[in-house]
């Protein structure tokens, strides 16, 4: 009866929408090309490709994103998986453990950190400590992906028929488990890519050269470049995203064509 | 044959959660309540201080606004969405609210300032038709521009944690309603509002403690203009201001208590919520 009142209304919020959040995108991108005045052109972008510490800072953050998910599938994932399997009595303390990096904020934690580890030098030295806080801060929507996909699979039934065809907990955890996770897994790793990559708070406080951390420095007196790579980071964390979506999609139209 | 091997693992992951999230947050909670004589309240007692006071009022200021913005717009949003037809306008929707929700920090920081800060094109583009932004009274390094930068992620994220509240509204208590002879304000007023309530407040909690803890868009806009929690703890720890670094561990332990209150609070509300859309 009312439908069409609220169709015209809900337009307008989607369209008040639609404003807000391409403008910023769009300015964001012709600033990147603006050279003062009426002058157009790449000159931020030549500064950019000239700049040997974005590339150091980017290969860096890259790395630290890679290690971070390596991490979390060879510690996180078979814990969880054992738990399930073997403790399931351990479940609530692993929820508690999971909720805490939302409690214990990043800046908080970092504090944490920087109070009680103060060595040994090889740990806290080098960039790849900042993988200890990356986990954490990983934790929760990881966590809740893979406790998603586990409970979507029949965990104890499959060890089962693993182990009665005489397959060992390595074989049934690489060949049966974690590709019925696979949904869950790709998620969640694309997920922390993006998230790893843009980090700021931890590489910041604690001194490492992040791709933030350099987008940081260069936005103080580079402003048309730090709009450059922004437009530059939205794409990619859009592509991270896409990569879900997708991934999800032709999973789901799978389960459909059986 | 009980995998011995699994318990290993369980107790790594345990272990190493307990070495680096549970200690360092117990940590905080040592330092901020010890000095050289043992147990003391004088760390606390700074937080009295004009400068920290000032910090946790505009905290919970921005997380409030920023909250209540995201509350409406992004509820207004999925509520849009949730009308026949919308299908593929639902699919956009949802996949640029999974980007921007996550497109935060000092990338958001920068497009920001180049759309709306002093020199940006929108501000540059405004006054040359007339329309002085800063001159108006608006500033992008104030409270009120730091609420429209968390907007930009503030509201995806309520649209998707509010969208399966919305779905779990069942057509048939409208039809209900009209059948009774409900108008379309009764029915929202006497049914559709109070069975949304809770989950509204849960996601009002949830951003709210989403702003409280964000770090990276404020520091990369303010540099030190406006006084956060968050901020003020990191210029404690790197020592740009001359305090001691028990101070920045009862910051971070009043941040923590915070949180906690947070969660609990979504909880409480979040299990009324349930009432209503789990069992379908």
């Amino acid at each position: 009866m009312n439908n069409d009142r609220l169709g015209w209304s809900g337009g307008l919020v989607l369209a008040c929408a639609a404003v807000f959040f391409a403008v910023p995108l769009a300015m964001t991108a012709a600033f990147s090309l603006w050279e003062g005045g009426n002058h157009y052109g790449f000159a931020a972008f030549h500064i950019l490709a000239d700049s040997p510490k974005l590339f150091e800072a980017m290969a860096l953050s890259i790395e630290l994103a890679l290690a971070t998910v390596a991490a979390l599938v060879l510690l996180l994932v078979p814990a969880m998986i054992f738990m399930h399997l073997y403790a399931p009595r351990l479940k609530p303390l692993f929820d508690f453990i999971a909720s805490l990096p939302f409690v214990v904020p990043a800046i908080a934690l970092v504090a944490g950190l920087s109070a009680l580890v103060t060595g040994p030098d090889w740990l806290i030295g080098t960039p790849f400590y900042l993988v200890i806080p990356y986990f954490f801060l990983a934790l929760p929507f990881v966590y809740r992906s893979i406790d998603v996909g586990i409970a979507a699979i029949d965990l104890a039934t499959l060890t089962e028929a693993g182990q009665s065809l005489g397959a060992g907990m390595g074989q049934i955890i690489v060949m049966v488990v974690l590709p019925s996770l696979r949904s869950s897994l790709v998620g969640s790793a694309l997920l922390t890519l993006a998230v790893v990559f843009g980090e700021f708070t931890f590489s910041n406080v604690l001194i490492f050269h992040t791709y933030a951390v350099y987008l940081n420095e260069i936005g103080q007196h580079e402003a048309n470049a730090a709009a450059a790579l922004s437009t530059a980071s939205f794409l990619l964390t859009w592509g991270a995203m896409l990569g879900v979506l997708l991934f999800g999609r032709g999973k789901a139209a799978n389960r459909e064509g059986r | 044959m009980r995998a011995p091997i699994a318990w290993l693992w369980i107790g790594v992951f345990l272990a190493f959660s307990a070495a680096f999230m549970v200690a360092p947050a117990a940590m905080l909670a040592v330092q901020a309540f010890s000095d050289d004589d043992g147990f003391t309240l004088q760390y606390f007692a700074e937080l009295g201080q004009y400068r920290y006071v000032t910090a946790f009022q505009n905290s919970l200021l921005l997380s409030f606004a920023s909250a209540s913005v995201g509350v409406v717009a992004g509820g207004l949003i999925a509520y849009a969405l949730q009308k026949p037809g919308t299908g593929k306008a639902r699919a956009a929707v949802t996949s640029f609210a999974a980007v921007a929700a996550n497109f935060a920090g000092v990338p958001l920081a920068f497009s920001f300032i180049a759309t709306v800060g002093t020199l940006g094109l929108l501000t540059t583009m405004l006054k040359s038709i007339g329309i002085d932004l800063y001159g108006m009274g608006f500033s992008l390094f104030s409270i009120s521009g730091l609420t429209l930068v968390y907007a930009y992620f503030q509201i995806p994220l309520m649209v998707i944690v509010f969208s399966p509240a919305l779905e779990g509204m069942r057509p048939a208590w409208r039809e209900a309603a009209a059948t009774m002879g409900a108008t379309s304000r009764q029915y929202w007023r006497l049914v559709g509002l109070p069975v949304l309530a809770p989950s509204l407040l849960a996601s009002w909690i949830l951003l709210f403690g989403n702003a409280f803890s964000a770090y990276a868009t404020a520091y990369a806009l303010t540099s030190g203009n406006i006084i956060l929690v968050t901020t003020e703890i990191s210029a404690v720890l790197s020592g740009n201001v001359s305090n001691e670094p028990q101070v920045g561990a009862a910051l971070s332990l009043g941040m923590i208590v915070v949180m906690v209150l947070v969660l609990v609070a979504s909880q409480v509300v979040g299990s009324r919520a349930a009432r209503w859309t789990a069992k379908r």
